[in-house]
């Protein structure tokens, strides 16, 4: 469980991240999405007590994260996988964590083989490994005290398809068994695979949340005609609103008055299908291209 | 690389024995740990042993014969240890924000004093460490110097342990504070080797000076530590001296280390 309450981060005068309220409950993955710079990392640092919030607060498990005792065992954490010292071994990585936690040693081989870290690669520097490796032992660290919330900033970053399918399928297990994942992206596509619920975030600011399925509902209908003008006027003339979207135009009608449209103006259509991706695609654009992202707000 | 395992089942039943907080014995042990497992601390322990016996076998050349004791060999390996120490302690603290691993550390240890004073303990027993260590080369040069004719006079004054023990832990902490204070490691090794100096430099050429540089120039309120014998005075100008350079350091740095974002 990971209750964020009206958290708001203040550098100067610019709020990296403004009134943002959200639920992670057991047993669901909620991606929280947003372009780079939307203060998703922010706002995880701050429910991870590494940034102290403007106001606001955050608590996991019941507990504000720096009330936890041990919370290596609560919660699993992957805020930045290259955050780690290259010159330690990844099996050193996670022999420390285990120490702090006070982890049986033993847990260390299992974890590093569940991310599929084995043989030679366990005892290379980390200055040796590819993002991807990093990723995933970063994935084994979280894992290490076989905590109840999962919280992951891009962990997809560097993983090859076959990878981030792998971690879907991780994912989706871990809160199968009622356990709760926070996982951030800036790519739609990753986390809609996986997630439950949706969080949303644009400049700072919580644009949409809710089940994954509500918000795609609504997101209207895909149409594509070889004569796109003449759809258009067609679609313009029964009153219907179209916005052109990479593979065709979204209207935010039913398909039936989408196609009766066509019909009545004598327009041949190639494709005509709710849109889901594409619609929240479309959502995701338009909620957080408002105004230009903010990198450099941190 | 992918294997189909199923990811580990999180436990619904509380474990209260693991929600304790690691202790502060567990947590020195780790950041001992730290000190040694990559290859730049690896290194810098090695060479801090390498110095003492490089220093040791010089004397074993230089040193007149009837020269060649217990507590001629241990002085001057106490001297080149001790500026190297401060540089392990720099690097315990810094290594955190340079490598940016202090992200897992307060992460799992989100009290950050805990890792403080944990980072601290380390490094006051890898400096009582260090003692040994000073202590084992002097005592082989001692031997090897009976056996080629010096004098190999066993003879040493409890104190100079207790002097040099004091010396090595204050060198390292005064390192930390710096580290602390700074967290970015070429910043903190360069002001720790050069503000000292600076000041016994302007101690020396400004007159106005002279009188406060015996208190706190570090150079000179440490140097009755090599010998066997510290006056009170001499204790009471090393403690204002160290207040100055190690105590406020070491306050403020903490304070900044608690109050800094992570990221």
């Amino acid at each position: 469980m990971i209750e964020v309450d009206h958290l708001t981060k203040r550098y100067g005068p610019l709020p990296a991240v403004d009134d943002v309220s959200f639920r992670c409950e057991p047993g669901t993955v909620t991606g929280f999405l947003g372009p780079n710079g939307a203060g998703k990392s922010t706002t995880m640092r701050m429910i991870c007590g590494l940034t102290p919030p403007t106001s606001g607060s955050a608590t996991v498990a019941g507990l504000p994260y720096r009330q936890l005792g041990n919370p290596g065992r609560e919660v699993g954490v992957l805020l930045d996988a290259s955050a780690q010292h290259v010159g330690r071994t990844g099996r050193e990585v996670l022999t420390v964590a285990a120490s702090t936690m006070g982890v049986d040693r033993r847990e260390v081989a299992a974890k590093l083989d569940l991310v599929g870290l084995t043989g030679p690669a366990t005892k290379r520097r980390v200055r040796a490994y590819s993002l991807g490796m990093r990723q995933r032992l970063g994935l084994a660290l979280a894992l290490l005290g076989d905590p109840r919330v999962l919280i992951l900033d891009e962990p997809a970053n560097g993983l090859d398809p076959e990878g981030i399918f792998w971690m879907r399928g991780l994912l989706r297990d871990f809160a199968d068994r009622g356990g709760t994942v926070l996982l951030s992206s800036h790519l739609l596509r990753e986390v809609e695979a996986v997630a439950d619920r949706l969080v949303v975030i644009g400049n700072g600011r919580v644009v949409a949340q809710g089940g994954k399925d509500e918000l795609l509902a609504g997101a209207g209908t895909l149409v594509r005609a070889r004569d796109q003008g003449a759809l258009r006027v067609a679609l313009d003339r029964a009153g219907l609103d179209a916005d052109q979207v990479t593979d065709g135009l979204l209207v935010r009608a039913e398909a039936e008055a989408v196609g009766q449209a066509a019909a009545d103006a004598g327009v041949a259509l190639s494709e005509l299908r709710p849109a889901s991706g594409s619609g929240l695609e479309q959502l995701f654009l338009s909620l957080t291209s408002d105004a230009p992202t903010r990198e450099d707000a941190r | 690389m992918t294997t189909t395992t199923p990811a580990p089942a999180p436990p619904t039943v509380t474990r209260r024995a693991e929600r304790h907080q690691p202790s502060l014995a567990r947590l020195t042990g780790v950041e001992l740990r730290k000190l040694a497992d990559t290859r730049a601390g690896y290194w810098l322990l090695i060479t801090i042993g390498l110095v003492a016996a490089g220093i040791v076998t010089v004397q074993l050349f230089v040193l007149g014969e009837e020269q060649q004791n217990f507590a001629d060999f241990l002085v001057p390996s106490l001297l080149p240890v001790g500026l190297l120490l401060p540089v392990l302690g720099i690097l315990s603290i810094t290594a955190e924000w340079s490598q940016r691993t202090a992200l897992t550390t307060f992460t799992l240890v989100p009290r950050r004093e805990r890792v403080v004073f944990a980072k601290l303990a380390a490094m006051v027993l890898a400096a009582l460490g260090s003692v040994l260590v000073s202590l084992a080369v002097a005592a082989v040069a001692t031997l090897l110097a009976r056996a080629t004719g010096g004098a190999g006079d066993w003879s040493f004054d409890g104190s100079m342990l207790l002097h040099a023990a004091v010396l090595q832990v204050v060198s390292v902490l005064m390192g930390a504070g710096f580290g602390l204070l700074l967290l970015n490691t070429p910043l903190a090794i360069v002001t720790y080797l050069l503000l000292p100096t600076l000041w016994s430099i302007l101690g020396g050429m400004i007159s106005a000076l002279r009188g406060p540089a015996r208190w706190l120039d570090t150079g000179v309120t440490m140097e009755p530590l090599f010998g066997p014998d510290v006056t009170a005075g001499q204790w009471a100008r090393l403690a204002v001296s160290l207040l100055v350079w190690m105590v406020l350091p070491l306050a403020a740095g903490l304070v900044r280390t608690l109050r800094r974002e992570v990221s």
